[in-house]
């Protein structure tokens, strides 16, 4: 008897696990149909840039098939590298966004490190305040700052529209709340009994922030670094107000006015040089893209 | 031994009283560390947030020189144009429906991600965020170039279908779904990171306890992901709202509002009056309507975050 | 000299009252435990001798000078954490050295104290090993060497062991116990594990509801509890509390458990209760080895009676006995072969001469 039940089983149990593996197999080959439909979808755009980057205007206006380079050329690589106008462009992005990264970080981790450490009078009030200020589009504050920037200048003399530095005041706006956010929620999780014991081995608050909670919160420093810099590269509308001589001008905005002339598109090398001013964060991104996302993730689930 | 601290607590109250000064004092300096580290924080919120953001309702009772005090004219103005009654109808479809169709798509592709192995995960997630990394000015213009009324690719490849030529960006309603279209673009892979994070953090105990229940799929979808995922969810779409809604770039690039103003909403219509019309007043005033949807979406979230603070 | 006081020191948080007047001498190279269930208040006492939290109200001295305002760094003292508190991104050896390093040792000095102390803490080979490469022991190790090269006139520790499993926390024990015989740096020492404080310390302090209920030697507590929240939290399995009272029968002094069962009492016993008032309810304190079968020569003060049991536990060297009286469970401690068996009847036999007498209401022993 219990031989034959055995028998029994044992093929109908194969049986089960045989169709849950199959059906696990069809979900997983829907899953990767999918998801091949979605990267295809993500990564159009861009290939599309690298695509037309890759083509001379003669090919560019013809009516061949757009999605292919029959005649592959650098020309708009070398027309744009070789142009003062971008690489002026590239510099002063590249100045604004490095100066903003500084800027923040020394202005965030200090108050971040105050935030969620040393309570002291109004300190939760601030923390919250921080957070709203994070939730302020630039959209609001824009006209405002214009005027208001235009009055200091009015006043004092001192001209801060049309160039490019006032974005290093500005940027701030944008890059601070946000990385003090963050940077609060990467130092309350570490454990209460580091500053402690820090403090029994006798060093002050500000030795604690400098020697134990930077390199502990280190990931979390580098995640605020990159979404500060990926904020100043990609900013374009405080540029747009701000700026209006060619030589101020910072790379999205520079692309946009300078090659777009009236109605006529220089395709090629707007492509080029989109492509050009989209590489230093997605450079960044596939060397960093775990801390990318980490601090991505961070501001809405830390706090 | 017991009544020991009932006794003497006359001592204990004088005791205290000599010493509360010095543990005042460094009670204070450490406020005052505290407080130095936060200043240039508290100074640049101050002077470039909040001043600017009361600023602009002062503004916003001015006439366009700037010179005289209209009280609400700027508005009434408003009120009375139809190009404004489209700008809030726009705004509204605008931000609602890319919310929406970010979050969905967010959510299905983070399911497929979820599926499968763990070890081919992390490349996929890497392609698909790439739309959320390039900067959104820099996208747009390849979208554009995408729509070209006379080069369109997408034109070229439906007319091999036998389908269009469409008006991507030439027609109100096309134009409507392109910049919706490239915003869900941007956007969705936001919500992907968010809700792939949040999958990750369900207990598969869980799913294994509704599998042995009997739930198929969909029911653990219902009964157990959402309900793990609701504060994830809440918080995501909100942040997406504001974002959404004050949204520039795209817009600006790819429609510049046209045509004939079909496609503007707050932002770039304020941009439109403020600085290339030099109106800045009525600017003022155009983006101020963005304040009240902000401002409910910033009490949600906050009431949110606070609520899980108070749980942990 | 290291000698700690506390002068009826207070902690106040808001409205509750953690800590609410304590008065403690520890001698200098005393082990000195204070325990007591959670909340009780002994790990506030040790962070205000830490300096991590204000004192409310009192004084603490360390080697005779008030410390209260004095910062943690000058208070000459070191700390061992629950969660040991290692710096992660440093080495053993930079973690041990750090407080030395803040202060601005020569280095040659850093050096060889904490070679010693790795030395002395068997961790010579890992002190260029980052805390995650160490398994828990060996963390508990490098935090004890931390305190150590500080070389502090008091060591404090907060629950060390806690996040030991049980094997690695008995061999951590004497590893303490070792440190502190080669040391001998007073040390001040929080646990909520009772056989810990017993082990470890020269005296230890049961402390309850922010008060210090008894202050003695391991043996004082175990042999002598002045409360019964002492006398219950001391030995394990804990004391049984029996109500019963006292009464006179044909001139002698019993103690009456239930209306079967009353037992004499011992003549050195008897003398003591004699002034108790007969109608005070009380309860009779008997540690479960002095509940244990009963043998056919019995010494006096040794009483038995039958009962039928719950449980049994074998224990393997010893058998556990679980039985009821009038709603009331209380454990024995039987030999093995005594034929304990669940539900089964066994006659004991209780031992009087070690027994407690306790009043009910204000949980003084008599």
């Amino acid at each position: 008897m219990s031989t034959i039940a055995i028998d029994k089983s044992a093929p109908n149990r194969k049986m089960k696990y045989g169709s849950m593996s199959r059906d696990r197999t069809w979900a997983l080959r829907w899953s990767y149909f999918f998801l091949t439909l979605f990267a295809m979808f993500s990564l159009l755009p861009p290939l599309y840039m690298l695509v037309t980057s890759l083509k001379g205007s003669a090919e560019i206006s013809a009516a061949t098939n757009p999605w292919w380079v029959f005649s592959p050329t650098l020309s708009n690589y070398i027309e744009i590298l070789t142009s003062n106008q971008f690489l002026r462009f590239f510099w002063n992005s590249a100045m604004v966004s490095i100066f903003v990264v500084t800027i923040t970080m020394l202005i965030s981790v200090p108050a971040a490190f105050a935030l969620a450490r040393m309570r002291f009078w109004g300190s939760a009030t601030l923390a919250t305040g921080v957070f709203l200020t994070y939730l302020i589009p630039e959209t609001l504050l824009f006209l405002p700052l214009f005027k208001m920037f235009a009055t200091f200048g009015e006043f004092t003399g001192i001209q801060l529209i049309n160039k490019w530095y006032v974005l290093l005041i500005v940027y701030p706006t944008l890059t601070v709340p946000f990385c003090t956010w963050i940077m609060i929620g990467y130092f309350a999780s570490i454990p209460k009994e580091l500053d402690e014991a820090a403090i029994i081995d006798g060093a002050t608050w500000i030795q604690t922030l400098t020697r134990i909670f930077i390199p502990v919160a280190f990931p979390g420093i580098i995640a605020a670094t990159i979404f500060a810099f990926t904020v100043s590269w990609a900013q374009f509308l405080y540029p747009l107000v701000f700026t209006t001589s060619i030589d101020q001008l910072v790379l999205p905005v520079g692309i946009i006015t300078t090659l777009i002339k009236g109605d006529v598109f220089a395709w090629g090398q707007i492509m080029t040089g989109a492509l050009l001013g989209a590489a230093p964060p997605l450079i960044i991104y596939a060397f960093l893209m775990d801390y990318y996302i980490a601090g991505l993730t961070a501001g809405a689930t830390k706090g | 031994m017991v009544d020991v601290a009932v006794q003497p607590n006359r001592g204990v109250v004088a005791g205290s009283k000599r010493k509360r000064s010095s543990l005042q004092t460094a009670m204070k300096r450490k406020s005052t560390t505290a407080f130095l580290m936060t200043l240039p924080l508290i100074i640049l919120i101050a002077v470039l947030v909040i001043y600017p953001a009361f600023y602009s309702l002062h503004l916003a009772t001015l006439n366009k020189s700037m010179q005289r005090f209209v009280g609400l004219g700027n508005f009434e103005f408003l009120f009375k144009r139809e190009t404004f009654w489209l700008v809030v109808k726009q705004s509204c479809i605008f931000a609602i429906t890319a919310v929406i169709f970010k979050a969905l798509i967010g959510f299905i592709v983070a399911h497929f991600v979820h599926n499968i192995p763990a070890k081919g995960q992390r490349k996929w997630r890497g392609m698909l965020l790439v739309p959320w990394v390039i900067p959104p000015a820099m996208s747009t213009l390849a979208w554009l170039w995408l729509f070209d009324p006379s080069y369109s690719a997408f034109n070229y490849t439906l007319a091999y279908f036998g389908v269009g030529p469409v008006p991507w960006t030439g027609d109100a309603a096309w134009a409507r779904f392109s910049v919706i279209l490239v915003n869900i673009w941007v956007g969705a892979p936001f919500f992907m990171i968010m809700y792939l994070a949040a999958l990750k953090s369900v207990p598969d105990q869980l799913y294994e306890a509704a599998a042995i229940d009997g739930a198929n799929w969909w029911q653990r979808i219902w009964y157990v992901t959402l309900p793990m995922m609701r504060n994830i969810i809440a918080i995501t779409t909100l942040f997406s709202l504001i974002v959404t809604f004050a949204n520039f770039d795209i817009v600006r690039i790819l429609t510049a509002g046209g045509p004939l103003d079909h496609t503007h909403i707050f932002a770039t219509w304020a941009f439109r009056v403020g600085i290339e019309g030099s109106d800045v007043p009525l600017g003022a005033s155009v983006s101020l309507f963005m304040v009240p949807i902000l401002a409910i979406a910033a009490v949600f979230i906050l009431r949110d975050i606070n609520k899980r603070g108070n749980e942990s | 000299m290291a000698d700690v006081t506390l002068r009826k020191v207070v902690k106040r948080y808001d409205e509750v009252e953690a800590v609410r007047g304590i008065d403690l001498d520890i001698a200098d190279h005393e082990f000195v435990v204070l325990v007591g269930p959670s909340g009780c208040g002994k790990s506030t006492t040790l962070r205000m001798i830490a300096g991590l939290e204000d004192i409310t109200g009192g004084d603490i001295m360390i080697g005779g000078d008030v410390i209260n305002d004095v910062p943690p760094k000058d208070r000459d003292i070191a700390m061992v954490f629950q969660n040991y508190a290692l710096y992660p991104h440093m080495t053993v050896a930079e973690n041990m050295s750090f407080g030395l390093r803040l202060k601005r040792y020569p280095k040659a000095e850093i050096k060889s104290r904490v070679d010693e102390a790795a030395r002395m803490l068997d961790i010579v080979e890992l002190v260029d090993r980052k805390p995650k490469q160490l398994s828990g022991g060996q963390r508990q190790r490098v935090a004890m060497g931390r305190a150590i090269v500080r070389n502090p006139k008091v060591f404090l520790f907060d629950e060390p062991l806690s996040n030991l499993d049980a094997k690695l926390r008995v061999q951590m024990r004497i590893e303490i116990k070792k440190v502190h015989q080669k040391v001998r740096t007073t040390t001040v020492y929080v646990t909520h594990d009772q056989v810990e404080a017993m082990t470890l310390a020269d005296r230890v302090v049961v402390m309850n509801h922010g008060r210090i209920e008894q202050v003695g030697t391991p043996n004082e507590l175990y042999h002598r509890p002045a409360t019964k929240f002492v006398a219950g939290f001391i030995g394990s399995p804990a004391m049984n509390f029996i109500p019963c009272r006292l009464e006179d029968v044909g001139g002698r002094l019993h103690v009456r458990l239930t209306d079967r069962i009353s037992f004499p009492l011992p003549a050195a016993r008897a003398a003591r209760y004699k002034g108790v008032t007969r109608a005070d309810k009380l309860l009779l304190g008997l540690r479960p080895e002095h509940i244990a079968e009963a043998k056919s020569h019995q010494e006096p003060g040794i009483e038995s009676f039958d009962v039928v049991l719950d449980v049994t536990e074998p224990m393997g060297m010893e058998t556990f006995v679980y039985f009821t009286l009038e709603g009331t469970q209380i454990c024995g401690r039987v030999n093995p072969n005594a034929g304990a068996r669940d539900g089964a009847p066994l006659r004991l036999a209780v031992d009087l001469n070690n027994m407690h007498l306790l009043n009910e209401v204000t949980g003084v022993v008599l």
